[in-house]
């Protein structure tokens, strides 16, 4: 084609000439480019497959142990430096979704104008982890538990998981398994561990649940969450002819059979029931659970670690 | 892409996955949070062409997995390909587009988001469709549509554009 071009304007006596333009050239040769992404895509594989089978045990796990403990001070001081920024936004946040108690707001913001930013910062903290603290040394802390207080560092992105990483592993004493809890109630349950971090499940995640108990009626049923919602929990599994009623406490049933036993001790607070629905053709009642736990506002939990562990 | 540039990028990449981590995840308005990493890694993309944005999604792709002890690769498979398709399309028929940066975040965030729920139900992890692909995906989309050209420009004042040398294939033809 170009010889062909050539030789018509030899013949018309025209001179052909490149223009030296300039575009960007970034993308390497098309044989370098389709090693490198399929490189890395098959890293991200073979990462996969073998983290997926690691099972906390392995040659990835401690990798994945190192890489944790390594990039968990940079965690801890984004987290420090992030505070502030999301105690502003967890307070525009509640300045929105409470318009119905907007006198109280506005009384809120005059007395939060007044004070030093920095105080405020420092007062809340203060006030939230002594909540945990009486918590620890009251009588509504399970028996039998010891309390590790962990900081929350992380939250995964993305609509796939509901969980937190605390900063306390098993250095702390902290084991797969090990409930959370806070102040209001619980929290959820801790699913992976590091020497000096954790991933903590959360009750509102789709793969959690925890056998419940009506406190009021004694109705039995498994709390999980509401499929569609965010933070909405529903006690499964109650019989249609246990009685439940709207305002009744939910609490964990801490239930043991032989050598099993629920992973959740007895007694800790869930939510409140809300509604109670059933129709003919359901095997089960719909109860509606308002969980007492702010899910999304979460700096600091306990983690329950079993008194025996500590000897 | 000089070793300075790599540096530059890699660190952007490191700082965004933590922010991401630490601070964004946790905004989360209308049921969704916006994707800050996924913004940086496919600006980069468009900024340095698709090798460095295919590594630098890789890189923040294990900073997330390690920090956040989820299976790891599964993040770094899919920025790896939002940056890799974000660098192409820079190569090829996104550039010198001006508004390139906000339809390849639009369309990587919609994609990364569908190929993110195959992902985890390949894995067998529940997700609940409805969730991941409307409730969080929807505000996310638009979230990382208002971020894409103010990240655009605050990561091309970082890290710089890539060099400008190739010929163009255009020939002028002069008469006489």
């Amino acid at each position: 084609m170009s010889r062909q071009r050539s030789a018509r304007s030899a013949a018309l006596g025209l001179t052909v000439r490149r223009i030296p333009t300039t575009i960007p050239s970034r993308g390497g040769g098309p044989l370098r480019r389709r090693l490198v992404v399929g490189l890395l895509v098959l890293a991200s594989l073979v990462l996969i497959s073998l983290s997926f089978r690691a099972d906390g045990s392995g040659p990835l796990s401690g990798v994945e142990s190192a890489g944790a403990t390594a990039l968990r001070p940079f965690a801890v001081g984004f987290e420090r430096v992030a505070q502030p920024f999301r105690d502003v936004y967890g307070w525009a946040d509640s300045l929105l979704s409470a318009r119905s108690e907007a006198e109280e707001l506005r009384a809120e913001v005059r007395e939060l104008r007044q004070r030093e930013i920095q105080s405020a910062f420092a007062l809340q903290e203060n006030v939230y982890l002594r909540r945990l603290l009486d918590y620890a040394d009251g009588p509504r802390f399970p028996a039998d538990f010891d309390p590790v207080v962990a900081e929350v560092i992380g939250r995964p992105a993305g609509a796939f998981t509901q969980a937190i990483v605390v900063a306390a592993g098993s250095k702390s004493g902290v084991r797969v398994n090990d409930s959370v809890v806070t102040a209001d109630g619980l929290v959820g349950v801790v699913t992976r561990v590091t020497s000096g971090t954790a991933r903590v499940q959360l009750l509102t995640d789709e793969e959690a649940a925890a056998s419940a108990i009506d406190i009021r009626t004694g109705a039995t049923g498994i709390v999980r969450h509401a499929r569609g919602t965010r933070e909405t929990l529903v006690l499964d599994r109650v019989r249609k002819q246990d009685v439940v009623r709207a305002g009744n406490e939910v609490v964990t049933a801490g239930w043991r059979a032989g050598s099993l036993s629920s992973l959740y001790p007895k007694g800790i607070p869930i939510g409140k029931v809300t509604s109670v629905g059933q129709t003919d053709t359901d095997l089960w009642q719909q109860v509606q659970v308002d969980p007492y736990v702010d899910f999304g506002s979460l700096d600091a939990v306990l983690v329950l670690v079993p008194t025996e562990r500590r000897r | 892409m000089t070793a300075a540039a790599w540096l530059r990028g890699s660190a952007v990449v490191f700082v965004a996955a933590l922010l991401q981590v630490v601070i964004v995840s946790s905004l989360v308005v209308a049921g969704g949070a916006p994707d800050l990493l996924l913004v940086v890694v496919v600006v980069l993309a468009l900024l340095r062409g698709s090798i460095p944005g295919a590594v630098l999604g890789f890189i923040g792709g294990v900073v997330v997995d390690l920090v956040t002890l989820g299976t790891l690769g599964v993040t770094s498979l899919i920025l790896t390909l939002a940056g890799f398709w974000a660098g192409r399309y820079g190569e090829t028929t996104g550039r010198d587009r001006r508004f390139a940066p906000v339809i390849a975040v639009g369309t990587i965030t919609v994609l990364a988001g569908a190929f993110g729920y195959v992902l985890h139900y390949l894995l067998d992890e529940e997700v609940v469709a409805a969730h991941a692909l409307v409730t969080a995906l929807a505000p996310a989309f638009v979230w990382n549509i208002l971020l894409a050209l103010p990240i655009h420009a605050l990561v091309r004042a970082i890290v710089g554009e890539g060099e400008r040398v190739e010929l163009a294939p255009e020939v002028e033809v002069l008469a006489g």
